[in-house]
Order: structure tokens, then sequence, then C-alpha cells
């Protein structure tokens, strides 16, 4: 009797090991490890030059690494199955300005050998929104229009991986929500997503999983609610605000209870915790304070 | 193999509906009409000056110029399907993938290969078909308004199609590692020297050189697209030269590249050219970051 597979007998849809890549004396890579589970959804971040883009361009087959390996469902990046089994939105990509957005979609639909027809095209058009500039040209759409068709296109022919490069540095801020909520669709169909951007609020809202990287490291990896820590707690009395420093949430009422124990009048308790920019610039800060600092 | 076949397809009407709608092929019809109709006229003007000159016992001189004008005809036939051939796939890989629009191309499944076949199929369909239609159209104008007919018409029609297709194939490794202009520019300039050394090979045979008859003949195998079209100006004057006398010894200079018969197997010799600048082509773009 056969019996289902268990999960663990699943490759995850992205699997990254030792991944080292050179460019020439740069090394943009230094051993990234790296998993993107079925259905779950990761966010990447990382200050610019961190290796984001070198990683999911390895992912996708686009470039080859110097060392380590990548595999796609199981299947060496940039082999055919893999290539089969992922869809990828480039950080700096254009279509045909002639096309429209339908003969785009079809291109790809015959590109992934997808036989789902106009009702697969109108689904995913419609999911991010274009569904009115179907025979709308591509030279004739704003940027931000044409970022939600490479979205649309990276999802042709039901791939178990989506590689989203900056999907949403063009979009104004409905435009940036219609992707969320279509990352939580795409997640809903159980298709895995490595998100690569720059907006914390973005990961924050969406993402199972972040991983940060600089300088081609990774630094920091974990769910958004355990990556962010108790930063104290705050409290308001006669005498001002003051944080009692490494207190949490269980503290707060013995804090108040010593306070008013000591006379004190307390007028407001506050739990602080961490932002994940506050992760995030811890993980990275040194760094990024040094790039900004020239331009500051 | 199917898979790259069927790839190489799309990829390849992806790229004639781009030059439909690039309106390429509207330019090229107005300009080759305008290239037919100062050929009319031309051919019209020389054979009213044959028949008056007449020839002589020694020289045919409806041969002489009819070959003449038509070898003419066949290097302007054959320069401008280069350029088309050229135009088509010079910014196939670097140029295109500066753009991005390579890249969201393959990562698909059809892969590189698929990709470079089919940009190749595109490009030598359209510059083939080009020269095979322009060059019979040369022959019957020349036919109707001057009376002559070259001896052999097919062969020549299709080493006119074998050259252009052997430059886009070239074009498109260039494309590999050279931006776009620059790209443009090495190809056009091979060509440009394919040619150049013909013209000398002609010289050459006329002085009786053997050194440049050398150079020619080495020429023709490291480009071969210059050994076919040097091929096709003989294939105009088989007969003719074959007669010999002065007719024939003039007719065998030729125009423009100097007309030279290939050895039997030559064709192979192209297809197997096509297919290691093809293989080489491949290996350069497998090995390219993107
Ligand atoms: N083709 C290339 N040749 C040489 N160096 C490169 C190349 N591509 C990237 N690099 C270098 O590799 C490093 C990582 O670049 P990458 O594009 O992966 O960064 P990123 O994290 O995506 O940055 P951003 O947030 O700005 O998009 C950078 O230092 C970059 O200069
Ligand atoms: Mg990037």
């Amino acid at each position: 009797m056969p019996t289902a597979r268990r999960l663990a007998d699943v490759p995850a849809a992205l699997q990254v090991e030792g991944l080292v890549k050179r460019y020439g004396a740069h090394t943009a890579l230094h051993g990234v490890d790296l998993q993107v589970d079925s259905g779950e959804l990761v966010g990447l971040l990382g200050p610019n030059g961190a290796g984001k883009s070198t990683l999911t361009k390895i992912a996708c087959g686009l470039v080859r690494p110097t060392q380590g390996r990548a595999t796609v469902a199981g299947h060496a990046a940039g082999s055919t199955q893999a290539r089969t089994s992922q869809g990828y939105l480039a950080e700096l990509f254009r279509f045909p300005g002639w096309a429209t957005a339908d003969e785009v979609m079809l291109l790809h639909q015959r590109l992934a050998g997808s036989t789902q027809g106009a009702a697969e095209r109108a689904d995913l058009l419609a999911l991010v929104g274009l569904d009115d500039a179907r025979g709308r040209r591509v030279e004739a759409m704003s940027k931000g229009m044409q970022q939600r068709l490479g979205i649309a296109q990276a999802l042709v022919g039901e791939p178990r991986l989506l590689l989203l490069d900056e999907p949403t540095s063009a979009l104004d801020p409905a435009g940036r929500r219609t992707v969320r909520d279509l990352l939580v669709e795409v997640q809903r169909r159980g298709v895995a997503v490595l998100l690569n951007t720059h907006l914390l609020s973005e990961v924050e809202l969406v993402c199972d999983r972040v991983v940060i990287i600089d300088h081609g490291r990774v630094v920091t990896a974990g769910r958004p609610d355990e990556l962010v820590r108790p930063r104290g707690v705050e409290v308001e009395t006669a005498g001002g605000r003051r944080i009692v420093a490494g207190a949490g949430r269980a503290d707060a009422p013995r804090i108040v209870a010593e306070l008013v124990a000591a006379g004190e009048q307390v007028y407001g308790v506050q739990v602080l915790s961490s932002t994940l920019e506050d992760v995030y610039l811890d993980a990275v800060g040194d760094s990024e304070a040094v790039r900004t600092g020239g331009a500051a | 193999m199917s898979a790259l076949f069927a790839g190489a397809r799309v990829v390849a009407a992806h790229a004639l509906r781009e030059s439909l709608r690039r309106r390429v092929f509207v330019v090229v019809l107005g300009l080759t009409l305008a290239f037919g109709a100062l050929y009319a006229w031309g051919v019209n003007e020389l054979f009213q000056d044959v028949d008056e000159f007449g020839g002589s016992r020694f020289l045919d001189a409806k041969t002489l110029a009819g070959a003449t004008i038509l070898g003419l005809a066949m290097f302007g036939t054959l320069f401008l399907g280069v350029v088309l051939a050229v135009f088509l796939t010079l910014n196939a890989v670097r140029g295109d993938a500066e753009r991005g629009l390579l890249q969201p191309m393959v990562v698909r499944p059809l892969g590189r290969g698929a990709y470079l076949l089919g940009r190749w199929a595109a490009a030598a369909t359209v510059s083939g078909t080009y020269v095979v239609v322009v060059f019979l159209g040369g022959v019957v104008l020349t036919k109707l308004v001057g009376g002559y007919a070259p001896d052999r018409i097919v062969t020549p029609a299709l080493e006119l199609a074998g050259a252009v297709a052997l430059i886009s194939a070239l074009a498109l490794l260039g494309s590999i590692v050279l931006g776009t202009t620059a790209n443009g520019i090495g190809v056009l300039m091979v060509f440009g020297a394919g040619l150049l050394v013909g013209l000398l090979g002609s010289i050459g045979d006329a002085l009786g050189s053997g050194t440049l008859t050398d150079v020619a003949n080495v020429a023709s195998w490291a480009l071969p697209f210059e050994g076919l079209y040097r091929d096709a100006l003989f294939q105009l004057v088989a007969d003719a030269s074959s007669r010999g006398g002065v007719t024939g010894a003039l007719v065998q200079l030729g125009p423009l590249g100097g007309s030279h018969d290939n050895p039997a197997l030559f064709p192979v010799f192209c297809v197997a050219y096509a297919a290691v600048v093809g293989a080489v082509a491949l290996l350069a773009f497998r090995r390219r970051d993107l």
C-alpha cells in the first residue's frame, strides 16, 4: 500500500550550500547557506552590494557559482528540471516594448511549456491587477505596471519556487499592497518564494522567515517574531519617563508594584521591543554606517 | 532533441514577430524596391551601349556586360543580406542581456542552446529568403531589360543564402563576447575584409601571382561566406568561362571579389564550419554570467 510521502522526503524548494561567487578578484558571496522550504516565504535582506541579486541569479541559473551548490526542488540550479520548477523576476528586466501584456504572457507560456492557455493568462493578470491592461503594449505601460506584469510572468507555468528580486521597487503604496496580497495568495497556492527586498515593512508583514546577508555572508536568520528582542520596559512617573533596560513583558507588573511601593505615581507603562529595522541595523549596522557616512 | 527544436521555434517566432512589429521588413522592402529600380535603369543603359558597340568576333559583349552587371547586383544583394543578418543578430546575447530582455527568456526551461538556435534560425531564414528573392529579381530584370541570362541560377542563389546564414552565425557568436556596436562593426569589417581578399585573389589570378591567389584561397576556407560568394560569381558564367577565349577569360575575372570555383566538398565544409561556430557560441554562452 503506498504511503503518503513524508515531509522530510520532499526536497526543499531552494537549497543553497556553501555558495561562493567570485567576480575576478572581488568575492560577492563567501559561503552562503540558505534553505527555502516548500510553500515558505523567505525574505532576503541586506545592504546594497551584499550579494542578494548574485544569490538569486545563481539560484535561477543565470550566474555560475565559483564553489558550493544550489538546488531547486532537488535539481541542480540551472538544469532543465530546475528551470521548469521556477519563476523569476529580475531586478533589472525589460519586456519588448512592442508586445502587449497578453503577448508577453503567451510568450512565457510557450517558453515554459504551459498548456493552461488563456485562462492562466487572465488569472495571473487579474492577480496583479492588470486585467484591464491585457491589450496594452509594454512601451505604453508605467514602470509599476511593467513590474506587475513581470510578477505575473514569473508565475506562468505554476512554478514551485518564485525568485523575486526587488519586485516592488517601482510600485506606489497601493501597488505594494497589491503585491503583498498577491504574495499571500501565491503562498496559499503552495508556491515557495524567495523575496529580495529593501522594504522591511513588507518582509515583516508577509515573510515566514528572514535572512539578512552582508558582504556576501549570512549575518542573521530567523522568523521575524523570533528576531525582534525585548528592549526593556518604559515607565512614566511624576519624575518623567525612564526605561528599565533588560526587562520584558513578564517583569512589568513587578516593576510597577515596586514603584508604587516606593511611593511613586505611575502614569503609564510600555513594553518595548525592537523592530525588524533595529534587528537589521544591528546586523549590518557597521557597514551601513560606513557606506552612508560619506553621503550624509 | 525535440525539446531543443521546440524551444528554438518559439524563440525564432518571437524574433520574427519582433522584426515584423518593428517594421524592419517595411524598411527593407522599400529600400530593396528602390535598389531594383536603379538596377533596372542601369541595365537598360548598359545594354543600349552594348548594342551600339555590337561586340566582335572575339568578344561576346552581351555576355560580358550581363555577367558583370549581374555580378555587381549579386554583390549588392549579398551586402544588403549581410546587413540584415547582422542587424538581426548583433545584440542577441550581450546587447539583450544589458537591456534585461534576455534573462526572463533564458531562465525558462528551453535553455541557452535553444535560444541561440532560434535566434540564428530567424536571422538565417529572413536574410536567406531575402537574398534569394532579390537575386532572382535581379536575374529576371536582367533578362527582361537586357536579354541576358546567367549560366546557373539555383546554385548561386543557394550559395548567397548560405553566405548570409554563415554571417548570422558569426554575428551571433560575436554577440556573446562583444557589445552591440563593437559586434556590428566587427562582423561587417570581417565581411569587408573577406571580400577584399577575394578581390586580391582575382588580381592575383590576372597577374599570375601565386601568393595573392593563395591568400585568397586561404581566406575562402577561413571565411567561407567569401568562398560561397566567389563560387556564386563563377556559377553565373560557368559555361562561358569553360568555352574560354577572350570572353571566357574576362568573365572569369568577375566584378568585386573575382569568381572562383570551389571544390565539390565546399558546401559540406560550410555546414561543418557553421556547426563549429555554433558549438563555440554555445560553450561561450554557457559560461557567461548574465
Ligand atoms: N557581473 C559582475 N561583475 C563584477 N562584480 C559584480 C557583478 N555583479 C555583481 N558584482 C558585485 O558583487 C557584489 C554583490 O552584488 P549584488 O548585485 O548581488 O548585490 P545586491 O545585494 O543585489 O545589491 P543591491 O541591493 O544594490 O541590488 C557587489 O559588490 C557587486 O559590485
Ligand atoms: Mg540586487
